[in-house]
């Protein structure tokens, strides 16, 4: 943990290392998972256990799967129609593909930051009311305290609380990306899936959700994708090197980037391909 | 081998360069003449539209006051005794115009939904041909549809309803105007991103909910514009209220007895005997100005909304 590039205050890294890791509990148990585009064989034998209250980075060269299997945990990729799955995602100790479970439910404890920011043509305003306003939330002044609470969390609410009635599309993409990231947290899920959220950014923007995201790790457990193997090593815990579809090595992050024990690893991270 | 063949492109292209005289120098200076007098063409109709429409209707007004034309409520431009009050036809207008908007809002609106949210590549593939089929259907038919079926039917189910009324040309007017506010709020629904559909269903939205609470507020631009453009066009439909509407120019509203609106009345007296000169045949020019100004302004109101509340995504 020591060897980590962590941008966050040492005190929560005192607590976090205070947590015995074993002790942790799983929210993810994937298990032989096989995803399939028409014949395209896209995820192949994928097994993961990924804890509460971490980040694990998923890396890999383009096109390896990352963003497949991310999309899978909260079942996103289903709206691609060829998809087929096989395999068991056990999210909370429940089979996330069985027939009784609805994915509403699943995305709604299960968030998800794109890698394009995507707010909603709305006010900032409505834009992280949205979500509680879906699923039954009507009360004006409970609605007020959970924008205001969303943005804090997300870092964002000094730079836009003077313009809560403005339309989202007139913020920096930086901004656009931490209100996405706001109105994920509004619903209060209890993962947060982000598909590489910082590829779009500048890198002071970039830094702003790194920090972000080593704040939020103590209220969630957070999936990150990201072909940044610099930010892997400064985000997170664990980290999953994906390749052809396949997991080839999945370990604490200070030991995939100092000891890896599988040679693709090695040449992955020392850049010698992809 | 010939020599041209050996010279480098830079010089093959600076060969060309001195040509002044080639085609294409020929057709860079003289197509946008040719542009310009296409799109002449069309300002001059138009500029020439308004202003027969405005000197005609000059000639009504040196006769009958604007006071009448706009205070009174009896249109009898046949009496020995003539009243030229515009509002009976108005109301017949907008009695016409609203029966067709409470038909074709609420499925043409539909219909775009499912196009837009719900209908697999191959639904919308055989769908949108078949509505563009009904917008490309004359007006003629429309009206003979409204007045040999439609009005039967409604004879049926509504006893004492007039043979010529403003319901039955109202309904059919509606259909008329679902594929014109389906397609464009279709377009207006296509065009928001797949990336924000995702965003809301990534928030546990359900297919419905992502449709009507977020991708139709994003689309509202496009769909009121279509509701408005919809609008103008029963307001200025022909045909169908002539044949199917009946000649009673009233300013009751009742949908239930026969109307006559502005286009229903020119046609009358286009098609009767009033002579050149007389006002009747000027009448015909004070309401082409008073139908012109209306869906001028319906069409100005569209262009605005569009404008004005332009999406950004
Ligand atoms: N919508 C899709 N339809 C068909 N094939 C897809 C689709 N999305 C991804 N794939 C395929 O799945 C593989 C993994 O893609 P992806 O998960 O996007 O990779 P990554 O995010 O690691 O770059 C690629 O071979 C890609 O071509
Ligand atoms: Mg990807």
């Amino acid at each position: 943990m020591d060897t980590k590039l962590t941008t966050k205050p040492a005190k929560e890294g005192v607590k976090t290392m205070n947590q015995p890791v074993a002790a942790r509990q799983s929210v993810y148990r994937v298990n032989d998972l096989n995803l399939w585009y028409g014949d395209d064989h896209a995820l192949k034998d994928v097994n993961l256990d990924i804890k509460q209250n971490e980040v694990t980075a998923i890396i890999g060269p383009s096109g390896c799967g990352k963003s497949t299997f991310i999309k899978t945990l909260n079942r996103m990729v289903e709206l691609v129609p060829i998809v087929r799955t096989n395999g068991v995602i056990e999210y909370h100790g429940r089979n996330i593909f069985d027939k009784d479970y609805e994915v509403e439910e699943l995305r709604t404890s299960v968030g998800m930051v794109f890698q394009q920011p995507n707010p909603f043509p709305k006010s900032i305003y409505d834009n992280i009311a949205y979500g509680p306003r879906v699923h039954g939330v009507k009360n004006k002044k409970i609605l007020d305290e959970i924008v205001e609470r969303s943005l804090r969390g997300a870092a964002i609410w000094d730079e836009v609380k003077d313009r809560l009635n403005e339309n989202a599309y007139g913020l920096s993409g930086g901004q656009q990306q931490r209100l996405c990231i706001a109105r994920c947290l509004a619903i209060e899920p209890d993962v947060i899936l982000m598909d590489e959220p910082t590829s779009a950014l500048d890198p002071i923007s970039t830094l702003k959700v790194e920090e972000l995201v080593q704040e939020l790790k103590k209220d969630y457990s957070i999936i990150i994708v990201t072909h940044n193997m610099q930010q892997a090593a400064r985000v997170s815990d664990k980290t999953a090197f994906f390749l052809n579809g396949e997991v080839v090595e999945f370990d604490q992050t200070d030991r995939i980037f100092s000891n890896p024990s599988d040679k693709r690893t090695e040449d992955y991270i020392s850049g010698r391909f992809g | 081998m010939n020599s041209s063949s050996n010279k480098s492109v830079r010089e093959l292209i600076q060969q060309n360069r001195q040509q002044k005289f080639s085609m294409k120098n020929v057709m860079e200076r003289f197509m946008p003449i040719v542009l310009f007098l296409c799109a002449f063409v069309s300002v001059v109709t138009t500029i020439g539209i308004i202003l027969t429409l405005v000197l005609e209707t000059r000639h009504f007004f040196e006769v009958v006051s604007i006071k009448e034309f706009f205070g009174s409520t009896n249109w009898y431009p046949l009496n020995s005794q003539p009243e030229y009050g515009i509002w009976p036809l108005v109301v017949g207008t907008l009695e016409i115009t609203v029966i067709a908007m409470l038909v074709a809002v609420p499925i043409g609106l539909t219909s775009a939904i499912y196009l837009s949210e719900y209908a697999s590549e191959r639904a919308r593939r055989v769908l949108k041909p078949i509505l563009e089929v009904l917008a490309g259907v004359p007006t003629i038919v429309f009206g003979f549809f409204a007045l040999t079926f439609v009005t039967p039917l409604l004879v049926k189910l509504i006893p004492g309803l007039a043979i010529y009324n403003a319901l039955s040309p109202g309904i059919v007017v509606g259909i008329m105007i679902i594929p014109m506010i389906a397609s464009i709020s279709e377009d207006a629904m296509s065009s928001v991103p797949k990336k924000i559909r995702d965003g809301a269903l990534a928030l546990g939205s359900t297919r419905l909910e992502v449709a009507l609470k977020v991708v139709v507020p994003a689309a509202l631009s496009g769909i009121i514009a279509s509701i408005v453009l919809g609008m103008s066009r029963a307001i200025g439909e022909t045909m169908i209220v002539t044949i199917a509407g009946g000649s009673n120019p009233t300013a009751l509203v009742n949908p239930l007895e026969p109307v006559q609106t502005m286009t229903a009345y020119i046609v009358q007296v286009a098609l009767g005997d009033a002579g050149f000169g007389t006002i009747e045949y000027y009448s015909i020019y004070a309401v082409g100005t008073l139908l012109f100004v209306f869906t001028l302004l319906m069409n100005l109101l569209a262009n605005w909304i569009t404008r004005r509340f332009r999406e950004e995504y």
